[in-house]
């Protein structure tokens, strides 16, 4: 598997570190309630198809990605720096 | 048939034609008292203990594949009592106690080979660690025996002492722990539900879950649509699916783990060896080859196989601990899907839908569960109270923040 870093290019799966789905973009705030930080850090849409999930190019330029991926097949549809949003 | 050495010598003297299909391939009945979704370890023994234990046998397991296609066989089947925190100490004891009675209890033979389990350390910290999970070991009533450098040089000679990054200063050996033979455990579950009026169908994809002012009436299949009074979801690393076809979202994100065996050797490897700061762990089956493997991929994946960089990974470790194993050659590799939760730590709950419950979340520590899940998941489903030992493996404890995180690592699903 490969990633397209919009900085770097396309590197191998090796160099990235997977931290999870893109909801870890959206963190409450710290007022919100329980059920909105059950939804951040535990419940996962978790689907057998194309999702949206945060990649760190670890052993490259240090940037989030936010990757959209196919988890059937493991296809990588579009990567882009998380800071421009998901 | 009841299975005896008797048989053996009987069917072997008249050619073997005696031997029956193990179990009946029914077609699906219009409607159950309780269906079961996926015909794994877990599903199947649920089924088994529905009919043994509570006399409830108007019950069918709907399986998509064939039974035992899952990850109860594609396990490395390992079996241990060796867990730290109340919840799954309790549980895990359940079920290894079970192990113990259950070629008895299903007259088959599951190849249950107590051989133990050593867990090796490197660092006076995880010397403590070992001893104070050792201490929880005995206090829950089973087995752990802390051993020194040269205990465990008495049992393993072939390890690498001396490897620059991760010396062995020692090891966790668990007497109880072993293996069994997966395949056996699906069968020997699946025949004996089926002798007792279960009935297991195979190629019947659940599509849907019907479900009425908030409680479920059956279910959709490719082979029609069942009703059912009750549903117990035992689907594994498809959890999530199906319980989204009842309006659900689970803890769960599913990832791939491999799993690797090399060809059939001399008998070399005599217990269960798992060196953590590897992420390797080796047995060896009874047919000589060596079975081995590592960590998950670390990304979320349906597909049923890993991906190079792990295979790598593992096989390096594995040489690093033991360099003979460098001159076997690995005949095959594999993988299954883990249904991964927060903590690590599975699910035998209620659902907020009336009569549909869930068995999930048993990451890539589930053979060894087989028989207390199926116990515990049966008297849920049976009685609708909670059984003793799977009592905290609520779907609630993460909302509620009373996680049952083992090995310590926080809320991220791909770390336990
Ligand atoms: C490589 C590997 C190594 C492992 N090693 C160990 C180990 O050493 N020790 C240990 O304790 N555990 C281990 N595990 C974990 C263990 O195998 C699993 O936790 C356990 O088998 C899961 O429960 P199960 O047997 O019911 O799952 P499965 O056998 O996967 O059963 C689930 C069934 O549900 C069916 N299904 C899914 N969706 C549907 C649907 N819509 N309709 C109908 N049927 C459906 C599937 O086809 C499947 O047969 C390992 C797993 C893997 C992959
Ligand atoms: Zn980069």
């Amino acid at each position: 598997m490969r990633i397209d870093c919009p900085l770097c290019g396309a590197r191998d799966r090796r160099e990235f570190h997977y931290l999870g789905a893109a909801v870890y973009l959206d963190r409450p705030g710290p007022a919100a309630g329980p059920e909105a930080w059950d939804a951040y850090l535990h419940q996962r849409e978790n689907p057998a198809g194309r999702g949206r999930e945060l990649w760190c190019h670890e052993a490259g330029c240090g940037a989030w990605l936010a990757v959209e991926r196919d988890m059937t097949s493991h296809a990588v549809v579009s990567v882009r720096l998380a800071e421009a949003g998901a | 048939m009841r299975y005896s050495a008797w048989q053996v010598i009987r069917q072997g003297l008249t050619g073997n034609r005696g031997w029956a299909p193990v179990w009946r391939d029914p077609a699906p009945r219009p409607a159950y008292d309780v269906v079961i979704v996926g015909g794994g370890g877990h599903g199947l023994a649920t089924a088994y203990y529905l009919a043994k234990n509570h006399g409830i046998t108007n019950v069918a397991v709907l399986e998509k594949g064939y039974l035992g296609g899952g990850n109860v066989g594609r396990n490395t089947t390992i079996v241990r009592a060796n867990y730290l925190l109340p919840g799954n100490s309790e549980f895990y004891s359940h079920s290894l106690k079970l192990w113990e009675g259950l070629e008895e209890e299903l007259n088959f033979n599951v190849m249950h080979s107590q051989r133990g389990v050593i867990n090796i350390f490197h660092s006076d910290a995880q010397r403590d660690a070992a001893a104070r999970r050792g201490n929880a070991m005995l206090a829950q009533g089973d087995d752990a025996i802390l051993l020194d450098r040269d205990g465990v040089r008495a049992m393993l000679p072939y390890l690498d002492f001396d490897q620059a990054r991760f010396p062995i200063h020692g090891g966790l050996y668990h007497p109880r722990g072993g293996t069994a033979r997966h395949d056996a455990v699906a069968w020997g579950f699946a025949r004996g539900a089926d002798r007792l009026g279960v009935d297991l169908i195979q190629n019947c994809e659940v599509t849907g879950i019907s479900v009425e002012g908030g409680q479920v009436r059956g279910v959709e299949t490719t082979r029609g649509a069942i009703r059912a009074g009750k549903v117990g979801l035992a689907a594994a690393g498809r959890s999530s699916q199906v319980a989204a076809m009842a309006g659900l979202r689970l803890p769960i994100e599913s990832h791939v783990l491999q799993a690797f065996v090399t060809e059939g050797l001399k008998p070399v490897v005599d217990h269960v060896v798992t060196f953590g700061m590897g992420h390797f762990y080796i047995s060896q089956s009874d047919k000589g080859g060596l079975v081995f493997g590592g960590d998950l991929d670390f990304y979320a994946s349906y597909a049923a196989r890993g991906n190079l960089p792990m295979a790598e990974h593992v096989m390096e470790a594995g040489v690093a601990l033991m360099p003979m194993l460098a001159r076997a050659r690995v005949l095959r590799s594999w993988g299954g899907i883990m249904d991964m939760t927060p903590d690590g730590s599975p699910i035998i709950d209620r659902t907020p839908v009336g009569g549909l419950f869930l068995n999930a979340g048993w990451c890539y520590g589930g053979f060894k569960a087989v028989p207390g899940s199926g116990w515990s998941f049966a008297h849920l489903i049976a009685t609708g109270a909670p059984h003793g030992p799977a009592a905290r493996y609520r779907l609630d404890r993460f909302a509620r923040g009373d996680l049952i995180d083992e090995e310590g690592r926080g809320s991220q699903h791909n770390l336990h």
